[in-house]
């Protein structure tokens, strides 16, 4: 129930991209089609658990044992970008066919905030390891909800006319300013 | 004075907030109120100006296969100093913006401004362009927050403005509010910047 309470939160309630800002580079840089969306949205989940993981480790090990918590910035993000790398240089030796679906997206996430947010967010939120994973695997999965909806959208207004002081990327983002209104009708399902 | 130009051109012709495009996260969600805007923009502005002086200083010392972990590196030591400082002095604001003040360090307008920059000019140059990319980022930022504030509150900076009783937009200060505001804050840049 816990767990459930904890998906349907960040799934809808409070989704990544719509309600808490994080992650709106690839937001609203790879949605222009639904396939890169989904590849987008694969590396992401992937990526944020396994650092969420790494990092809730060092955190609780390494960081408060020592009495070195201010330091917390500095290691998740060196060891995030480590990690990425990393994922990289195994996948490609593994399992290319993977490597070849993620590939272009991985080095891109580096510099995508939601990881390094939702990283700190789980220590922030005092939950546990099992607590953090299902927390940061929910809110990937808004993430992907999000840019998958949003990218459809943005395939249809491709096609419409659109004035041209607002094309491109005020029409964007008013849409997605609509977007997040209609996931503000989720709001009171979860306190 | 051929040194100011740096300074000039991230005001208002390179923008990086309403120009630019890039470092939308913390304008999106850290301008509710015009105080936070201002909060904001100077925490940015100070990591954005001392890393790109420390960076221009060192870029002869860096082995080019390993500068971006460096860079990122010394930008985050920037941001933990600025952490440190807020949590001390302003812990109301600290708290305001929330997790935004660690995501300074991935906020892309500043390893930009050190990858396009400060790694191949003078520290100088870098100093003025690294300050003029913050004051634009902030008063991009402070505008956002006060249209926000006004239409969503009645209030700026924390004044009534429109009176107790005024009919305000709620939506505005909510989270749709600040992509639709953003929306049509760019498109008027766009416009002005093409007819111009």
């Amino acid at each position: 129930m816990e767990y459930l309470i904890i998906i349907i939160s960040a799934v809808f309630v409070n989704n990544i991209v719509l309600a808490k800002f994080l992650g709106i580079c690839p937001f609203l840089g790879v949605s222009n089609r639904v396939g890169t969306a989904v590849g987008m949205s694969a590396a992401v989940l992937f990526v944020m658990v396994l650092s969420t993981i790494v990092t809730y480790l060092l955190q609780k090990y390494v960081l408060d044992p020592f009495h070195i918590a201010y330091m917390q910035t500095i290691v998740f993000i060196l060891v995030i970008a480590a990690l990425v790398q990393m994922v990289e240089t195994i996948l490609k030796k593994i399992s290319p066919g993977l490597y070849q679906a993620l590939g272009i997206f991985l080095p891109l996430i580096t510099t995508n905030c939601a990881v390094l947010g939702i990283a700190i967010l789980t220590i922030q939120n005092d939950y546990n390891l099992m607590q953090g994973v299902v927390f940061t695997a929910a809110n990937a999965l808004g993430f992907g909800l999000a840019i998958i909806i949003f990218a459809g959208l943005r395939e249809r207004l491709d096609l419409q006319g659109v004035p041209k002081g607002m094309k491109g990327f005020p029409i964007s983002l008013i849409m997605a300013g609509l977007l997040s209104l209609a996931f503000m009708g989720f709001s009171g399902i979860v306190k | 004075m051929n040194h100011m130009r740096h300074f000039f051109k991230g005001i208002i012709k390179e923008n990086p907030t309403l120009v630019l495009l890039i470092g939308m996260c913390p304008v999106l969600a850290t301008s509710t109120t015009a105080s936070n805007g201002i909060g904001m923009g100077a925490a940015t502005t100070f990591v954005l100006t001392m890393s790109n002086i420390v960076i221009a200083s060192i870029k002869n010392l860096v082995p080019n296969k390993v500068r971006i972990p460096i860079f990122v590196v010394v930008i985050a030591s920037f941001v933990t100093i600025v952490q440190m400082v807020m949590q001390a002095f302003v812990p109301g604001l600290y708290k305001a913006l929330g997790v935004f003040v660690p995501l300074i360090v991935v906020n892309c307008i500043i390893l930009a401004r050190a990858e396009a920059f400060a790694q191949k000019n003078s520290v100088l140059d870098s100093l003025l362009d690294g300050f003029g990319m913050g004051v634009g980022f902030t008063l991009a930022l402070t505008t956002l927050g006060a249209i926000r504030e006004v239409l969503g509150n009645g209030t700026i900076f924390g004044l009534q403005l429109l009176g107790e009783n005024a009919n305000t937009i709620l939506v505005f200060i909510l989270s749709p509010g600040a992509f639709i505001a953003l929306g049509y804050l760019i498109a008027l840049v766009n416009q002005l910047i093409k007819t111009k």
